[in-house]
């Protein structure tokens, strides 16, 4: 008996030890989290990773969820940054602070085997609409076509919709999948696979497609030719805490964009 | 062409050998593929290092962390809680429609999908409590996942000790109370226990309920308020953008271990328990 | 005696403030969900396959449709699978080796969810895909996973049903001569049979129930499936997918998927018990 009272001692002890940690991150002033885009969100984490380097002490906690998700973290006090790789609506605008920090091409990505290189904006509609449903169609190998997209709160999502689609509908036949990376594995793996992610996120594993005659690179979204690009954001609710614009501030520093640039984004300014 | 009940018995049970040879070779398939692929990777400085560039390289240090953090917190408030219903319901109320009906609710709630809970902990303990993402949002919500079955798995074994036990106790003088902690608690505790550690088998493979409850951060919890990911998180979020197979292999032998003692704990514990109480 | 009363009591308070927590769940998913269940229609919700959040369309049929097909794939699988299992561990195995596996299926139970997904994604998927052809995530994979998935909940309880039976019905049919295999058939079986079909119930409650093992492997499509390859969306998915931004009435939509679940698994859980009280019923009288 006496040795169970000890350890529930400790335990008190122990529990309130921690507790009581929780004064010493949140109320500082020297923590930031970010939640939103995943497209963003690789880029984040480098970007944290470099910032707390050069200021330790300093504590950048990056969580995915969707470009939305970001948003609503945003506005529910979840997090001080929301991440979000669309362009905001005009009520959104109203409600947050935007601070565009690079820009990201919108690559129409399929399977390495996969015979066709280049595509136009129709053609894309169209397959991913569900009316071409043979790769033959647009001078590929015969097979089916499988399109693959994002969940609805995916700003990548929101952003081919608004360049691509217009007003027709993604194929409900389509498979969702809820971040870039897990539609990377699903093209790479799945030879009739075509897809949209972001073009700092591609690597020789798969195939971008040139669109309307441009070829997806850094340099053709910067001259405007390679016309599918969306804005990378960060958003705040009013004014960024101290430690928030801190962060905001190393990323639209030139070392911050400079980073950026390396890892495959178009610089913001 | 009638066929004889004997060759019917042969190849009808020989079909049901090879169904169950079937099983287990999946359930070993599934560990050695794992193990395989994984144990290789799990060196000391995985085990107690952070993971850098997203996870590419580096540890689980901070999953195991928080990982412990979040299931240990959880069991740890739903477990007294538990019991302590499990007792009151046995010891302290009779048989009648009430406890009937709590019987069904709790049976009903276990049976509740994790992502509910889940659904309800974002809502209610990170955004209207305030909590945001953090480990003690995650193990709250876990605590009340795991609650309906500790109530009813404490249940089952307080009323597994035989009456007998404690009208002996009774006769020699007893209160009810101390009855229940030196008799009553004291012959069910190996079948308690198993249901805890069955429920905290449970929260450390916890996914759904999780992911937007404790969040996913990668750094090291500071405090319960920080956010915190879990190994079996960690693991989804490696395996599924396929940012490193190895490590996701790796953390899920470490998840698999982990798992397999929890099992062989509670294996231990029920066999005590049946040696007890001689059931 | 006072101190007596005195635990007693704080018991209570207790117990009461853990079922009023639960309860306080149940009510809560219900409050969100139920108001938009009736502003949408009960038909327009649960019949339509319309679900366009950012039109405010909200159709579960789709999914409702998904649930039902990976749960009835599963069922299949746990029933043939499971119900192997526990005849050959209860009536043809030597007692060591059913000692032996018992604990061996209590571990296939405890492995996370998310690692059957994974070897299902990495293994089975791909096999799918070559040998049968579509997607591979599909409702063909995701049936199996959770088939997987389910075995031990299914065979431990049938374990208990058919050791249940008393001794008597089978040494009487072994008496009579018939063999081991007909005994198994034509009595152990029809005996059992309510405890079986509670297990296999139980089993359905888990498969609808589960999450992340799905996603990873069923494709998440927001149609109706027509075939077993193509791929399908749950219940469960759509909530984890989605709730992450959810807001307003798309959030309160999800709740009242949640509220669906909720119904189909009561539903379930009761029929289990009924017919395992029917069991015990008949054999009263008999």
């Amino acid at each position: 008996m006496a040795n169970t009272r000890c350890a529930f001692r400790v335990l008190g002890v122990a529990l309130a030890a921690v507790l009581i940690g929780e004064g010493c991150g949140k109320v500082s002033g020297r923590s930031v989290s970010l939640l939103g885009s995943t497209s963003i969100q690789p880029f984040a984490e480098v970007l944290a990773e470099q910032y707390t380097k050069k200021n330790p002490g300093h504590f950048v906690e990056v969580q995915g969820g969707g470009s939305t998700a970001g948003l609503q973290a945003v506005d529910n006090g979840l997090a001080d940054i929301g991440m979000c790789s669309r362009e905001l609506t005009a009520e959104e605008t109203r409600q947050f602070t935007r601070i565009l920090v690079a820009r990201d091409g919108l690559a129409i990505v399929v399977n390495a085997d996969n015979r066709v290189t280049k595509l136009s904006i129709e053609k894309i509609r169209a397959l991913f609409a569900g009316r071409l449903t043979n790769w033959r169609e647009v001078g590929g190998q015969d097979g089916p076509v499988r399109p693959i997209t994002r969940e609805e709160g995916s700003g990548t999502r929101e952003s081919f919709v608004r360049l691509v689609m217009g007003k027709e509908r993604i194929s409900r036949r389509a498979l969702t999948q809820e971040s870039n990376g897990a539609v990377k594995e699903l093209v790479k793996g799945d030879p009739a696979a075509i897809g949209y992610m972001s073009l700092g996120l591609v690597d020789n594993e798969i195939g971008a497609v040139a669109v309307e005659g441009a070829p997806p690179t850094t340099d053709n979204v910067l001259a405007g030719r390679y016309t599918l690009v969306r804005p990378l954001l960060f958003v705040t609710k009013g004014a960024a805490s101290p430690a928030a614009q801190s962060f905001v501030d190393f990323v639209l520093s030139p070392a911050g964009q400079r980073l950026l640039e390396k890892e495959g984004l178009v610089r913001a300014r | 062409m009638r066929v004889s009940p004997a060759n019917t018995q042969v190849v009808a049970v020989g079909f049901m050998w090879a169904l169950a040879a079937i099983t287990f070779a999946v359930l070993v398939f599934i560990l050695a593929f794992i193990l395989a692929h994984g144990l290789p990777h799990v060196t000391w400085s995985f085990l107690t290092q952070s993971p850098t560039s997203m996870g590419r390289e580096g540890g689980v240090f901070p999953m195991i962390v928080g990982t412990i953090l979040v299931a240990g917190l959880a069991v740890l408030v739903a477990a007294p809680i538990g019991v302590a219903t499990a007792v009151y319901l046995t010891e302290y109320t009779r048989e009648g429609r009430l406890t009937t009906v709590i019987r069904f609710g709790a049976d009903c709630l276990a049976g509740v999908p994790s992502i509910i809970f889940g659904l309800f902990g974002f809502v209610f303990f990170a955004i209207t409590l305030g909590m945001g993402l953090s480990v003690l949002s995650g193990s709250l919500t876990l605590a009340l996942m795991v609650l309906p079955t500790i109530i009813r798995t404490s249940e089952e074994a307080i009323r597994a000790v035989p009456y007998a036990y404690r009208e002996v106790s009774f006769g020699l003088g007893s209160t009810r109370w101390q009855t229940v902690i030196y008799v009553v608690l004291r012959s069910a505790l190996p079948g308690i226990s198993t249901g805890i550690v069955l429920s905290l088998g449970r929260s450390i493979s916890e996914t759904a309920a999780v992911m937007l409850t404790a969040g996913s951060a990668l750094r090291l919890p500071r405090s319960l308020f920080d956010s915190s990911r879990t190994l079996a998180l960690h693991f989804y979020i490696l395996a599924r953008e396929g940012i490193s197979m190895p490590n996701a292999y790796a953390t899920a032998s470490v998840l698999i271990i982990a798992i397999l003692a929890l099992n062989l704990l509670s294996y231990w514990l029920m066999r005590r328990f049946v040696a007890k109480v001689g059931r | 005696m006072k101190r007596d009363k005195l635990i007693g009591s704080v018991l209570l308070v207790v117990a009461l403030s853990a079922i009023s927590g639960l309860a306080l769940i149940a009510a809560f998913i219900f409050r969100e969900g139920v108001p938009i269940i009736l502003r949408v229609g009960a038909g327009q919700f649960f019949f339509s396959t319309d679900w366009e959040p950012s039109l405010g369309h909200f159709g579960i049929l789709s999914m409702i449709g998904g649930s039902l097909a990976v749960t009835a794939g599963a069922a299949v699988i746990g029933v043939v699978f499971s119900l192997g299992l526990a005849v050959v561990l209860t009536q043809f195995a030597p007692p060591g080796l059913t000692a032996a596996l018992k604990p061996a299926i209590e571990l296939l139970a405890g492995i996370p969810s998310v690692v059957y997904g994974f070897v299902g994604v990495v293994t089975l998927v791909p096999l799918i895909r070559h040998l049968l052809g579509g997607p591979g995530l599909s409702v063909l994979a995701a049936s199996i996973v959770l088939g997987i998935m389910i075995l031990p909940t299914i065979t431990s309880i049938a374990i208990d049903a058919l050791q249940a039976v008393p001794r008597s019905y089978v040494e009487g049919s072994i008496a009579l001569g018939a063999t081991r295999w007909q005994t198994v058939t034509m009595v152990l079986l029809r005996a059992a049979r309510s405890g079986l079909v509670a297990a296999v119930i139980l089993g359905m409650g888990r498969a609808i129930g589960e999450t992340m093992a799905v996603i990873m492997v069923a494709g998440n499509a927001l149609a109706l499936p027509h075939s077993p390859l193509d791929p399908v969306r749950t219940l469960t998915s759509n909530i984890a997918l989605e709730m992450g931004y959810a807001s307003g009435d798309h959030r309160q939509a999800l709740f009242a998927t949640g509220v669906t679940l909720f119904i189909i698994i009561t539903l379930l859980n009761t029929a289990a018990l009924a017919v395992s009280r029917r069991r015990a019923g008949r054999r009263r009288v008999g």
